[in-house]
């Protein structure tokens, strides 16, 4: 193949099916308020850890729901749990159970 | 005398499990503490007053407490009696410990003679007063309401058996008493019933029934008392004395809490003090089912009760017998199983941002709930900038979490990286007070951080110093207003005066219809992981409704988290204390 200088980028595409979403399943069923999130980012925006690190609660939602695990459980083991985001959130998402139940259901690979 | 042995066994075994469980440290603290002649003093104090007399009761409910020492006291002098008359008649009785407990079918005293009259006076009227005691239970079981309970405890039938016959021995020892009235004399009680039944029963066959009757029921009750509520009557002096120790909770179940456990007499106080119980569906969450549970070993309903705790305190606060039920949830919380550790390595490479401080100046720490509600931080800088006071704000551009949110989820293995990295920056800034605006952040810097010379103020105790110093001046106005207790500030730390101080100079002060150690959670408490939103508002509106009670202008609080939630629903004014104190103050800016 001629190197033109560049590539063509992989497919970021995710596909649901083949994502494995059993653990995400789980999760709404020990908190049901995983999926009321708006992803608005209040939460990313008053999150104290975010000033020293990549937690993003948003993000972690975003990222559980599409079955990108490993991302995700990085940034949720970066909370400090001092509940602002639970205090901002608009849809009254109860975060800090949230978070715990994540590193509940989910596992370190 | 078989349910006798058979209890004393027991408790015997049970004293050696608590004690074999006990931290090696608190091992040596209790030991220590029983040749402390002052603390054998104080427990000897707290066992006559709180088992015995029942004070705690009697300052919260007088009718409630009158039915607790009646029965407790009343059964305690009838024993002591019991003996002493014994004694005196039948000097000799090594082999026969359960002499007293029948002397009066046994022995033939008459009451002709002065001593013996004395005691059967006595004894008549111990057993009037256990008696009254007796009935004011049954009519509790009817009517609660009427001795000032709103809800009682569910019995379990092991609990509701040994009640039948903790009510039953009484007046079947009345009866028996007077049956034998005749023969061994009486005083005003079983004289005249001995008359009244000797008109119809003319024969004397059924006083050793009765007698009987008497002795199975109290068999019966011993036997049963170990697997039941009422395992706290001998229980509850061991804790006093495990208390007066200095130990606290550390294990969920082994330990100190077996003995808080089985010291839980089941009365169910600690029902109409849960702020959740504002929601019927939540009465199963109440404490007293906790250490139900709990002492059943039935972990699936403990977890769920001890997710759900908002963690107030109030609970603790009323409880008669002392037992820490946040400790032992909290305990609980830390044992749950967790796949993800939080990993706070990342702190090490950040920034410490510390302020640049002169020798023992004012280092103020906002934390995150102040963060949110920037009114405040920014009244307190103002506040210190009036009167003249050089400070550093440490966590101006965004900190580090206090760690408490952490200890609350029971993750207090992970805390100690914040509280570490949190002890670093303080102690490297030379600060000589550490002040806070947040009770939250309060108690955790006051019980788990080490700062040597460092003196750690809430704001209400800071404002009040300074105002005895004379360095605050306040002028007062004529706003009504009421003061509400943070949970964290007042149960927790024990702070209710100060603020009130304050706020007694700056306007009228008006008091919640529950206040101090009995006031209601805002319902934002981080204390609680799994109550949801919903169920949250519920419990704000409850406290609310508490706080306008006197119909006050405004309410203050001392707490951000409060602030944050009352604010939200209140249709009165709601005002943090540095506002207010800001708003009041006469300095003016140098």
């Amino acid at each position: 193949m001629i190197d033109f200088g560049y590539t063509v980028s992989p497919s970021s595409a995710i596909e649901i099916d083949d994502a494995g979403l059993a653990s995400f399943r789980q999760l709404c069923r020990i908190e049901p308020d995983a999926i009321k999130c708006i992803s608005c980012g209040s939460c990313a925006a008053s999150c104290t850890a975010a000033g020293f690190s990549i937690m993003n609660l948003r993000k972690t939602i975003l990222l559980l729901s599409r079955g990108k695990d490993r991302e995700a459980i990085d940034m949720v083991a970066t909370c400090m749990l001092c509940g602002k985001c639970y205090i901002v959130c608009p849809r009254g998402i109860n975060t800090r159970h949230l978070i715990l139940s994540i590193c509940k259901t989910y596992r370190k690979e | 005398m078989i349910g006798m042995t058979f209890l004393l066994i027991y408790l015997f075994i049970g004293l050696v499990r608590v004690i074999i469980h006990l931290p090696k440290e608190d091992k040596k603290k209790f030991f220590l503490s029983l040749i402390n002649p002052r603390l054998i003093l104080k427990n000897v104090k707290d066992i006559i007053f709180d088992v015995l007399l029942h004070v705690k009761i009697w300052k919260r409910k007088p009718l409630l407490g009158y039915m607790h020492s009646s029965i407790a006291f009343g059964w305690f002098m009838l024993i002591v009696l019991g003996h002493i008359e014994t004694w005196f008649y039948v000097p000799d009785r090594t082999s026969t410990l359960y002499y007293p407990v029948f002397f009066r079918f046994f022995v033939m005293e008459t009451n002709h003679t002065l001593k013996g009259s004395f005691f059967f006076f006595l004894m008549d009227f111990f057993l009037l007063v256990v008696l009254s005691g007796v009935f004011l239970a049954m009519f509790k079981r009817i009517r609660s309401t009427f001795l000032g309970m709103r809800r009682t405890t569910k019995n379990s039938w092991p609990d509701r058996v040994a009640m039948y016959c903790l009510w039953a021995i009484f007046p079947v020892r009345l009866l028996a008493e007077s049956f034998t009235a005749s023969i061994s004399g009486g005083s005003f009680l079983t004289r005249p019933m001995y008359l009244l039944f000797s008109n119809f029963l003319s024969d004397t066959y059924h006083i050793v029934p009765t007698w009987w009757v008497y002795s199975s029921i109290l068999g019966l009750f011993f036997l049963l008392l170990p697997f039941t509520r009422y395992m706290h009557i001998p229980t509850e002096a061991f804790l006093i004395i495990l208390r007066n120790a200095g130990i606290k909770v550390t294990s969920p179940r082994k330990g100190y809490s077996e003995a808080e456990i089985y010291s839980c007499s089941n009365c169910g106080m600690c029902i109409d003090a849960c702020p959740m119980m504002v929601q019927k569906k939540n009465l199963k969450y109440a404490t007293v089912y906790y250490n139900r549970f709990l002492r059943r070993r039935k972990w699936d309903k403990c977890n769920e009760i001890a997710d759900k705790c908002l963690m107030c305190g109030k609970c603790v606060a009323v409880c008669p017998v002392g037992v820490d039920s946040c400790g032992l949830k909290l305990t609980y919380r830390n044992i749950e199983p967790v796949n993800i550790r939080h990993d706070y390595s990342y702190l090490g490479q950040a920034e410490a941002g510390v302020p640049e401080l002169h020798d023992g100046d004012v280092l103020y720490y906002a934390g995150c709930m102040t963060q949110l509600t920037p009114v405040i931080s920014s009244a307190v800088t103002s506040v210190l900038e009036r009167c003249g006071i050089s400070y550093g704000f440490m966590d101006k551009d965004g900190g580090i979490c206090c760690g408490r949110p952490m200890i609350l989820a029971g993750r207090s293995d992970e805390a100690r990286a914040l509280i570490a990295r949190n002890t670093e920056i303080i102690k490297s800034s030379g600060a000589g007070t550490l002040l806070l605006s947040c009770p939250i952040c309060y108690k955790v810097f006051k019980e788990n951080y080490n700062l040597p010379g460092i003196r750690v103020v809430h704001y209400t105790q800071y404002f009040n110093s300074l105002a005895k110093s004379g360095r605050l001046r306040l002028n007062k106005s004529s706003v009504r207003a009421v003061y509400h207790d943070p949970c964290e500030l007042g149960r927790g730390c024990n702070i209710y005066e100060e603020p009130r101080v304050l706020l007694r100079q700056v306007g009228e002060l008006v008091e919640a219809r529950q206040n101090r150690d009995e006031s209601i959670c805002c319902g934002g408490s981080l204390g609680s992981l799994t109550l949801s939103y919903e169920d949250r508002k519920s419990i704000t509106d409850k406290s609310l409704e508490n706080l306008t009670y006197d119909s006050p202008e405004k309410i203050i609080t001392a707490c951000p988290l409060c602030l944050k939630t009352f604010a939200s629903r209140s249709n009165v004014k709601v005002e943090d204390f540095a506002v207010t104190i800001l708003n009041n103050m006469t300095n003016t800016l140098k």
